[in-house]
């Protein structure tokens, strides 16, 4: 323990770098880096979470650094928001580096002591995101956090796909950060001074202040990945190793949310009810878009990256309504929908790392990336499928898993939007929240399949026989978020109370949860209209499942047979016979066709040998991406008109421009 | 001869001397040989040394003369004596090859020098130095060691025009100015010696890549 809060941050910061530049020292000592290094930095994870455990409750404390240029230092800050985003970051990527420690293997890609250094400064430079106090440092921290994640993306770097990959991560990303620079620009209202204290003190104009909003919002908004700007993330969510996806998914995404919630309501304070608007409407349309595009793929990590976007669409939603309830003076409910934005980031944080692990175990143990070459999984990998169950039910948002909690919240925040002064708005919201629990269903319908394909069922090829276990420190990483899962599913009133002076520091409001069984019952307004408890569901489950398995033993007296899953009695069953996963997301591709660019061949009815081929292809990236890629291509072609290979024709270029210029100056 | 008729006679010789730089200048323009070519350039690096050495000797700018020993070592001696090595070889003896016929260039040529000379006369009021009225010589000089290097298109003759252009800064220098500070004039003076080498590098690559120094080739190079 050093002086403040704030130093332990700074020093774990530090720390990570450190175990950094000790991987490059020895980049090819495997035993090293996977034995000390990554072990190392999953206990200064636990430190950071432990820190910012104990110091969300104190008031902000705030450093200027001896780092920087001259006349420009580097200022950092711990606040309630920072300290709950830390607790995110360090607690998850505790788990996620054990799991690393035990998941990079020799001779693959990069180097193990590069992959090292990339990763903890990746660790480090999100740890410093959330800590910075100007604009300057941010932005230098925010960009260190890209660029290493682009060469994590990239570390297997032999392949063109992946390659491709990584450019249109770093194109999109640095978009984001030109939209952020200048949101910041318009936050310092001419001051000339860009540290957070002078943004937070002046107040903008009406316009200047839209201006920040819309552009933290693109900026930001690029980083969640929220659509029409998510095409990087399919992309380069599949193509990171897992420990890396499971970081990108589960944290980084999660420091957009956190400059967004930064920008809004500290550094502008007081928004207008009309962003709220358009944030929910993103945030909708992205929650439905990722949940529908999840439905279909056939890759279970670009399933698992659509389905980050579907939850960053219900996090946006979230703050829609945070920002329309706080423009109204409606402090309570505000409080309540920052509440569950707030928690569902940390719940997606866990469940959604636990999940993207599990496949990189799976990944390990089959070489198989598509679904429709697994199956059967859970005889040959029972930890892995077992933990990935409790994701599985966390992420489908059924009790009394942590994915619940926080939905039922932000659909208690929806039913409460009637109270809002304005009409139009009042009939709005029921469509809004129809869609919330549109998506609900749907998400609980991806991960049927991701689930029943991947661990149910028997096994689609021969080799997946040959699967093996994970390892004993991936374990213990699928074990820590899984234990994650269960703790915030279980005392969501223990979660909620880190929250809360966040909600007090934005809305001036906390939620009440006071009363005799306070901490049982999670009652967001009052405990007349609703309630939950989580201990309660639990019991009943247990509750019913011992009396049917009670019943089991009574009435059928205990025989127990082994056979084939789904036989129904039928003796030839083979692997083939089994629904796809083409064929669980079907019914969705037929609904929501629209969403789609469909190319298919359907075989003729005479071919001896049918094939049948269909592709789903995103169809923003047709309307929006490629009109832009093609202006470029001709506006570059305009200016090859100029590039004619001849040295004297480039000799005439400059001979002629001196002579003009001789003719000018004169 | 005394100090006073040198005094007298200085403005003429220089004067005399710039001439002689240009009537070169348009030799070398007019050239076919490339032994010639180099023989040419020698020689104005010569007529430059002499002339910032008499400059030095009438201002009393005693650095001068240092810069003319360095223009004599390098460009009368040690440029020419590369320049021959590395025609022989490459074993070009043939005649340059030029873009437009050599009538075209030198009407263009003269047509630059008058230009030359309306640019160059109100700066040269302002200078206050013995050899102003060469400024526009001077000028005239770099603009046809540049028209050089445009119109002749194997690699050797540009490389030399390249070096001309450097010998046209040289006078233009040494006359309005007095010559720059010695410290820039080293400077300058090492990077015409790296670009040429670094020049010759390249000679080699094209000739190894295209079998000719004709860097009309290079245009295969543009992107489709």
């Amino acid at each position: 323990m050093l002086a403040s809060p704030l130093h332990d941050v700074l020093a774990c910061a530090l720390g990570w770098l450190a175990i950094g530049l000790v991987g490059v020292f020895q980049p090819r000592n495997f035993w090293l880096v996977t034995r000390v290094l990554f072990p190392l930095g999953a206990i200064i994870g636990l430190a950071i979470a432990a820190t910012a455990l104990a110091a969300i409750f104190s008031p902000p404390s705030s450093l200027v650094l001896p780092l920087g240029l001259p006349d420009l230092p580097f200022h950092a800050r711990v606040d309630a928001l920072s300290c709950f985003f830390l607790l995110l970051l360090g607690s998850v990527s505790a788990g996620v580096s054990v799991f690393a420690a035990g998941y990079f293997r020799r001779g693959e890609g990069t180097p193990p002591g590069l992959q090292c250094l990339y990763y903890h400064v990746f660790l480090s430079s999100m740890a410093l995101v959330l800590v910075a106090d100007d604009a300057y440092f941010f932005m230098v921290v925010w960009e260190t956090m890209a660029l290493s994640s682009f060469f994590l993306v990239t570390s297997d770097h032999g392949s063109a796909e992946i390659r491709r990959a990584g450019f249109l991560y770093l194109l999109i990303a640095h978009l984001g950060a030109i939209a952020i620079l200048l949101c910041f620009g318009a936050l310092q209202s001419g001051t000339g001074n860009y540290t957070f204290e002078t943004m937070r003190a002046v107040q903008p104009t009406p316009l200047w202040a839209t201006a920040a909003f819309l552009l933290a919002l693109v900026g930001f908004g690029a980083k969640a990945g929220i659509v029409p700007l998510h095409v990087w993330l399919p992309e380069a969510h599949p193509a990171a190793p897992s420990p890396v996806s499971a970081l990108m998914s589960a944290v980084m995404l999660k420091t957009a949310i956190y400059g967004l919630l930064r920008v809004t309501f500290d550094l502008i304070g007081w928004p207008l009810w009309w962003w709220g608007v358009v944030a929910l409407v993103i945030g909708l349309v992205s929650a439905l878009f990722g949940i529908v595009f999840a439905a279909v793929q056939t890759d279970m990590k670009r399933l698992l990256a659509y389905s980050s976007i579907e939850n960053i669409g219900l996090v946006m939603a979230g703050f829609g309504l945070t920002i329309l309830f706080k423009a109204f003076s409606m402090g309570a409910l505000a409080a309540l929908a920052l509440t569950a934005t707030l928690y569902h980031c940390l719940n997606h944080a866990f469940f959604k790392s636990l999940l993207f692990l599990a496949t990189g175990s799976v990944l390990h143990a089959t070489r198989e990336r598509s679904l429709g070459k697994l199956g059967g999984l859970i005889h040959r990998m029972p930890w892995v499928a077992w933990t990935a169950l409790v994701g599985t039910i966390a992420i489908a948002g059924l009790p009394p898993l942590n994915g619940f909690v926080s939905e039922w919240l932000l659909l208690q925040a929806f039913l409460f939007t009637p109270g809002l002064p304005h009409s139009y708005l009042n009939m709005l919201v029921p469509v809004a929240a129809a869609m919330i629990a549109l998506t609900a269903a749907l998400s609980g319908y991806v991960m049927v399949k991701f689930y029943g394909v991947v661990f149910l069922g028997q096994p689609r090829e021969a080799k997946l026989a040959e699967a093996h276990d994970a390892g004993i420190r991936e374990r213990i990483g699928l074990l820590w978020l899984a234990a994650g899962c269960v703790v915030l599913g279980l005392a969501p009133v223990a979660a909620i109370g880190l929250i809360d002076p966040i909600a007090r520091a934005f809305t001036g409001h906390g939620l009440a949860l006071g009363g005799a069984a306070g901490w049982l019952m999670l009652a967001p307004i009052s405990a007349e209209r609703a309630a939950y408890s989580p201990l309660a569901v639990l019991l009943m489950i247990a509750l019913l499942v011992t009396i049917a398995w009670l019943s089991v033993r009574l009435f059928y007296h205990g025989r127990m047979r082994r056979t084939a899953a789904w036989g129904c009695g039928f003796p030839h069953l083979d692997a083939r016979m089994q629904d796809t996963a083409e064929g669980f997301g079907q019914p969705v591709s037929v609904v929501f066709e629209p969403f789609f660019r469909v190319d298919q061949a359907v075989p003729s009815p005479f071919d001896a040998k049918p094939r049948y081929r269909q592709s789903l292809d995103d169809r923003l990236w047709h309307w929006l991406y490629l009109p832009v890629v093609r202006a470029v291509d001709k506006a570059t072609a305009l200016v090859t008109v100029l590039q004619r290979g001849r040295i004297s024709v480039y000799l005439m270029y400059s001979f002629a421009t001196l002579l003009v210029l001789l003719l000018f100056v004169r | 001869m005394s100090m006073a008729t040198l005094m007298h006679y200085a403005p003429q010789v220089i004067n005399l001397l710039a001439a002689l730089l240009l009537l070169l200048a348009f030799a070398m323009l007019a050239q076919r040989r490339i032994q010639l070519l180099i023989n040419l350039f020698a020689a104005q690096g010569l007529v430059l040394a002499a002339s910032a050495a008499l400059v030095g000797l009438v201002s009393g700018q005693h650095h001068l003369f240092v810069s003319a020993g360095i223009t004599l070592v390098l460009k009368v001696v040690v440029l020419p004596l590369i320049l021959h090595w590395l025609i022989r070889r490459l074993n070009v003896k043939w005649d340059v090859e030029t873009l437009f016929n050599i009538p075209t260039t030198m009407l263009i040529g003269i047509v630059l020098v008058i230009l030359a000379f309306n640019v160059a006369q109100p700066i040269s009021l302002l200078a206050g130095t013995v050899a102003r009225s060469t400024l526009g010589i001077a000028l005239a000089a770099i603009l046809l060691a540049f028209l050089m290097m445009i119109t002749r298109s194997k690699a050797v003759p540009q490389v030399i025009g390249f070096l001309a252009m450097e010998n046209g800064l040289f006078f233009a220098a040494t006359s309005a100015t007095y010559g720059i500070p010695m410290v820039v004039e080293f400077g300058v003076a090492l990077d015409v010696l790296v670009g040429a080498l670094i020049l010759g590098i390249f000679i080699f690559q094209i000739r190894e890549r295209f079998d000719s120094l004709d860097t009309r080739h290079l245009e295969k190079l543009k992107e489709q």
